[in-house]
């Protein structure tokens, strides 16, 4: 009988990555299987040693008759180095790290990553252009994502700006409080008989056009002009903006952008622009030294 | 001494108390509840020292009352609402035990303070109990999490726009702020997967851990004992006198007596 081995172990933990590779990845189930192999091999060179002829290198049995007591005290400090306890203990805790690690790291993943990744702004079509008067504000409200419901029901507020050497132009602002997240409200009267619901085969997008002096938020008090730029309360940016794009006469909303400050109105405002951030989060001076790292969106 | 006892009613307390004896016979419950309940105390502790079991009797209450909710509560944006007030307003007793869990959860973080304050006045912070309050503070932390992730399960205004507010509070920590934030609302904003992963939260980890460090709580009282107030004229480390004989000692029946009952 060839001298037990570790090759065994290995071969195991080969196996064990190969069949998680299969639900994880090809490049992990390669992983798993080349280390399979590589022990395997390993495993089955060590078993057949004294059939390929190779000598085994067999430790020299010490049995002194005439010295027993001697040998005796030799071999118990040799003993006492590595007895099978301490392998069995530690086999025990390696053994039951590894497949504790196996089972958690796979479930810690999933309790966070999904939060994180897939996160995608949707391009959505809010309406011909003719709905959007210039220089008038209009509430848009739509679901972000109309497979999830009503639970991702947005508000942003359009004002078309009339062009800008030629190419339309318009503001969209989030109506995302860049305080806390409360959804701030036009402070100006909204005209509801000239209010619109139009279906663009997705869902059906609200249109009330609004003349406000500026928007409110009702949670803290937070106010805003009509660029969006913070002019009372505890705001720390001013408000968030998206992206916009023109398809077939229609306007269609897509990435939201923080902002730092805008100077200037309308078309020719110009936007300090940063990637999205969590509400409170400053984009610009020195506070935002505290978020050095943006959350992938 | 104590009054001798009829033959009759020695062979009743047998009866009654042989399955007792069985249990403890096995596995050395009764025992440990009687060294839970009936430990030394110091003569001179009063009311104020019952605020930890009433803060416990509350987190009972919330736990009971819960589970009973979590039986008729649907923890979808489409339904929550509803099934709320069905329990309210449809099933027997709905009302009465939603309130107890909605009310009793004030309760619950008033009396952590309390118990808190009790503690810190009296000192009873101190060597060897540092690490009692330790396990407090995370206690109070994983108390006011019950109520964060609670409020916002009823699905209303209220509770949709606090929770939202609640998520950027947390995003405005330094550095790792927003991503606790996205973390929270389960993406860049409250989506549909929200609320059932805050019921989770509120039903299942967060209780979990209480529950847990209660226990180890509560074993680090009765490792170390309660405190004398600060007033107390007994020295330190006083032993108790020794028990009256025929002095009632616990759940199960006392060791057989030598001859002074006779």
């Amino acid at each position: 009988m060839p001298p037990p081995s570790l090759w065994p172990i290995g071969f195991a933990v080969g196996i064990a990555c190969l069949l998680v590779g299969l639900v994880l990845s090809w490049v992990v189930t390669g992983v798993g299987a080349a280390l399979a192999a590589v022990f395997a091999l390993l495993w089955v060179r060590d078993l057949t040693r004294e059939v390929s002829g190779a000598a085994p290198h067999v430790e020299p049995e010490r049995r002194a008759a005439a010295e027993e007591e001697e040998a005796e005290a030799a071999a118990e400090p040799k003993a006492k180095a590595y007895p099978r306890s301490v392998f069995l203990e530690g086999a025990t805790l390696g053994l039951g790290g590894v497949i504790g690690g196996l089972v958690t790291v796979p479930v810690l993943g999933f309790t966070v990553l999904p939060s994180f990744t897939n996160q995608k702004d949707h391009d959505i079509e809010l309406g011909p252009l003719s709905e959007f008067t210039e220089g008038e504000f209009v509430i848009a409200t739509y679901m972000e994502d109309p497979a999830e419901g009503e639970v991702t029901r947005r508000t942003v507020f359009v004002r078309n700006n009339g062009r800008l050497k030629g190419q339309p132009s318009f503001t969209i602002m989030f109506s995302r409080c860049v305080h806390l997240g409360c959804p701030v409200q036009p402070n100006g009267p909204i005209f509801e008989e000239r209010a619109k619901k139009l279906d663009n085969g997705k869902q059906t997008v609200e249109l009330r056009p609004s003349q406000p002096a500026g928007f409110g938020c009702p949670c803290h008090g937070g106010q805003y002009d009509t660029e969006g730029n913070r002019t009372a309360g505890p705001p720390v940016r001013a408000l968030d903006r998206l992206e916009f794009s023109i398809r077939d006469g229609k306007l269609w909303i897509g990435k939201h952008f923080s902002v730092g400050h805008v100077e200037g109105t309308g078309a020719d405002a110009r936007i300090k622009k940063y990637g999205l951030m969590t509400p409170g989060v400053h984009v610009d001076g020195i506070e935002a030294w505290l978020y050095p790292i943006g959350v992938p969106h | 001494m104590a009054p001798r006892k009829s033959t009759r009613r020695q062979k009743l307390e047998e009866a009654a108390l042989y399955p007792l004896d069985w249990v403890e016979e096995r596995s050395g419950i009764v025992g440990g509840v009687k060294y839970f309940l009936f430990r030394n105390v110091p003569r001179d502790i009063s009311w104020p020292q019952t605020l930890g079991s009433a803060t416990l009797t509350a987190f009972i209450v919330q736990t009971v009352t819960g589970v009973i909710l979590a039986m008729y509560y649907k923890p979808d944006p489409n339904s929550a609402y509803e099934s709320i007030q069905h329990i309210t307003h449809d099933l027997t007793l709905g009302w009465l035990v939603r309130g107890m869990h909605r009310w009793g959860a004030s309760v619950f973080i008033i009396l952590m303070f309390f118990h808190m304050a009790r503690v810190f006045l009296y000192g009873s912070y101190k060597y060897p109990r540092e690490l009692t309050w330790i396990v407090g503070v995370v206690l109070l932390v994983l108390g006011m999490l019950e109520g964060f992730t609670g409020y916002l399960l009823p699905w209303d205004n209220t509770a949709y726009w606090a929770t939202v507010v609640g998520i950027n509070l947390n995003g405005t920590a330094p550095f790792l702020g927003p991503f606790i934030a996205q973390f929270l609302s389960g993406g860049a904003s409250i989506g549909a997967d929200t609320l059932a992963k805050w019921y989770s939260l509120h039903m299942l980890i967060v209780p979990g851990a209480i529950i847990g460090l209660i226990t180890l709580h509560l074993w680090l009282v009765i490792r170390l004992g309660v405190s004398s107030p600060p007033w107390s004229k007994d020295a330190a480390g006083t032993e108790r006198p020794p028990a009256e004989p025929g002095g009632r000692e616990g759940l199960v029946r006392p060791a057989p007596r030598g001859s002074e009952d006779d």
